[in-house]
């Protein structure tokens, strides 16, 4: 093969990629490029290594640069083939399935648009003070129970919730004129200023920022209502501070990075398309499993607040459940329990399941309308607080006053 | 032949054999990440679980080249004056009523000569772009992963340019870059950035006859009947479901514990005893009883009767 026809191979090897999904830039194709001039290509595993060391920036990566590679330079005629097969767009199975975000721009467009309102004035004044009660009444309303236009209210209103402001103390040092060290650095510069004839004393402390949340959302069938409503949420939550959001069914997936996408609709567009098990069983000891072992160490080292979303529903509950949540509990600053059930009043740790989790959980909260978010969001910026008893022992749980 | 220490390797076998020589049995896909790091003058990101031999990469390439080794760990907090370079304030501050002493008073002169080199203190990263007689030096950085945000964008700077920017001074540059070694546990994600610049390599457990190899080199005192019962029961505990299983610097320790122990042989009572030494959670060794030792050791013994 002559130099020409490889590199342009190369460049079309890393089209292929980054139609599935690599981070392959103009600028990683200019390294491949160099890559090989400079590895002198013996063998098909030093291609293989070479192409590997350019193109994988992270072990998830490896598995589908392997499958490209064997597919691409088994045939060197494939690229277009191998495009179609990797990309998620260019399968043309649902070619009408509408872009996350179309519908809001077209709403945006709708609503200042030409369409005479055909209502009377009367009805608007109707209206109003129907608006103004509909919003107390969506407040405590059971996400169940909403309508698809209650939902989108909802979802509008969780965007627009006052974010929890809880921080903690990094080992990081900023300026602060009430902190307890002295910045030599900034005082001598100051100093210069004045010629050196007085050191003015800066100071600095150590910053802070808000510690980050994991969340680990059931998103079995008997969770599917709550289970949006928590998503927009967190994906409010994940504009404005570090949140890692795992979901399970019967398996486990990080959706954190689809949850970045600015655009809400865009990012549960993006998270839907990344789970395969919406609405079905629940395993959640097998996922608590999953997650200790795969992505505890790695997204637990900051010390966050974990917030667990499930109803504790666990058919099969033995004592490995008891013991993933205790390991869970012990990595991180807080663990908090969201259980829709707590809407029921008389709602009690009878299963087996809950009964097992809740004596590690540090809180337990309702998490069914918006009011319950609003509770949340105030517990958070708070410190740590059991919610009417709740703690570690799960004995005096709040279950008991309502029992009396 | 060529020569071994020949910089930069002229080809990936020479690369191996540079490995090598100093001690370190490479794979082919360690040698060629290794082979691109230099040759393109790129950092390499080496991830990893702990214990896989990633810091000893830097440790051997210095040790092949003859370069001078830098290390900057990483901890949470860390920040400029402890990574690149911080002024001397006792110094300077003495400088200043020197001058005031001998009457100057022009502030520009006295600024431009409190914030010169003579003042400043050489922490690694700007130890790493000074010139060295023997070469570049060999930069770690290691476990990246232990500090913040912020550092790495710090970082950015110098694993892209071989350059600090130093406001009062000017910006240093490598007159000739450094060899960046970048290490990480995997404790939290590396920004996309910071990989962007980088070559990134994944480093995997070795195999039964890398494992062995690798013992072979770095332990030349065990016995050989020893050392293929030890890593053909290592590899046995790796396929148990474990919170965290050995990696080859327990596998290192076990051999050199078995033969302070006067051991000849691995037998199930001796590795029960010495467990500590491979596995570090108390679940998992609470999991690894007697029974289920007994049977590792079968399937280690079963594994090394296969391989040649």
């Amino acid at each position: 093969m002559s130099e020409g026809r490889l590199a342009q191979n190369v460049l079309y090897f890393g089209r292929a990629l980054r139609a599935a999904g690599l981070g392959v830039g103009p600028g990683t194709m200019l390294d491949a490029a160099e890559a090989m001039r400079i590895a002198g290509i013996g063998s098909r595993e030093d291609l293989y290594w070479t192409l590997h060391a350019v193109f994988v920036s992270r072990r998830e990566d490896h598995a589908v640069f392997d499958q490209a590679f064997q597919l691409f330079w088994r045939r060197r005629a494939a690229g277009d083939k191998l495009m179609a097969l990797l990309s998620p767009v260019a399968v043309p199975v649902a070619p009408q399935a509408p872009k996350p975000g179309l519908r809001r721009v077209e709403e945006a467009f709708f609503a200042g648009g030409n369409k005479p309102q055909p209502e009377a004035p009367p009805e608007i004044e109707v209206d109003a003070r129907l608006t103004a009660s509909d919003a107390d009444v969506l407040r405590t309303r059971d996400f169940a129970q909403m309508s698809a236009e209650e939902l989108e209210q909802a979802r509008c209103r969780i965007a627009a919730l006052n974010m929890p402001d809880d921080r903690v103390r990094t080992r990081r040092l900023t300026p602060d004129p009430r902190g307890r060290l002295v910045d030599m650095r900034a005082a001598l510069r100051a100093s210069l200023a004045t010629g050196g004839a007085f050191i003015p004393l800066r100071r600095r402390g150590p910053s802070e920022r808000p510690p980050p949340v994991v969340a680990l959302v059931d998103i079995s069938g008997s969770m599917s209502d709550y289970a949006r409503p928590v998503l927009h949420f967190l994906h409010a939550l994940t504009a404005r501070r570090r949140v890692e959001t795992f979901l399970f069914g019967t398996r486990l997936t990080n959706v954190s990075r689809a949850l970045r996408h600015r655009d809400g609709d865009a990012a549960l567009a993006g998270v839907a398309q990344m789970v395969p098990d919406w609405s079905g069983g629940t395993r959640i000891a097998p996922s608590l499993r999953a997650f200790n072992k795969d992505w505890s160490r790695r997204v637990m080292a900051q010390n966050p607040v974990v917030l667990l979303v499930t109803d504790g529903l666990e058919r099969d509950a033995d004592d490995t459940l008891s013991r993933e949540m205790d390991r869970l509990h012990r990595s991180c600053r807080r663990l908090v329990w969201l259980n829709p059930l707590l809407r029921y009043a008389a709602f009690e740790p009878r299963a087996r399941g809950v009964k097992a989790m809740l004596p590690h959980v540090d809180e337990f909260r309702p998490v069914h309308d918006l009011a319950s978010l609003e509770g949340l969001v105030k517990a958070l910026s708070g410190a740590p607080q059991p919610v009417a008893g709740v703690r570690r022992a799960g004995r005096h749980s709040r279950m008991e006053g309502t029992l009396q | 032949m060529p020569d071994p220490a020949a910089f930069p390797p002229a080809s990936i076998d020479a690369t191996a054999a540079l490995l090598t020589g100093a001690g370190y049995v490479p794979d082919r896909a360690l040698s060629t990440v290794v082979h691109l790091a230099l040759r393109m003058g790129r950092p390499l990101l080496l991830e990893g679980e702990a214990g896989v031999g990633k810091t000893e990469v830097a440790r051997t390439l210095a040790k092949a080249l003859g370069r001078r080794l830098i290390r900057l760990q990483c901890y949470e907090g860390l920040d400029l004056a402890a990574a690149a370079y911080e002024w001397n304030y006792a110094a300077q501050m003495i400088a200043i009523r020197l001058s005031e002493a001998a009457g100057e008073s022009d502030k520009a002169s006295i600024a431009s000569d409190v914030f010169s080199e003579r003042y400043l203190l050489r922490r690694p990263l700007l130890e790493a772009l000074s010139p060295d007689p023997a070469g570049p030096p060999v930069l770690l950085i290691d476990e990246l992963d232990r500090t913040d945000e912020a550092f790495e964008a710090f970082l950015l700077e110098v694993l892209s340019e071989f350059q600090i920017t130093i406001p009062e001074l000017g910006t240093v540059k490598a007159a000739a870059p450094p060899i960046i070694i970048l290490t990480s546990n995997r404790t939290r994600e590396i920004h996309d950035a910071l990989k962007r610049r980088c070559l990134y390599h994944w480093v995997d457990y070795p195999t039964a006859e890398r494992e062995l190899e690798i013992l072979r080199a770095r332990l030349p005192h065990v016995g050989e009947a020893l050392s293929r019962q030890v890593v053909a029961f290592v590899q046995a505990i790796r396929k148990e479901d474990l919170f965290k299983v050995p990696g080859v610097a327990e596998t290192l320790d076990w051999a050199t514990a078995l033969v302070e122990l006067d051991a000849v042989a691995v037998d199930p009572a001796l590795a029960g005893d010495t467990l500590g030494v491979l596995l570090k959670y108390q679940d998992d060794i609470a999991k690894t009883d007697a029974p289920a030792i007994t049977r590792l050791l079968a399937e280690a013994r079963r594994a090394s009767a296969e391989a040649p």
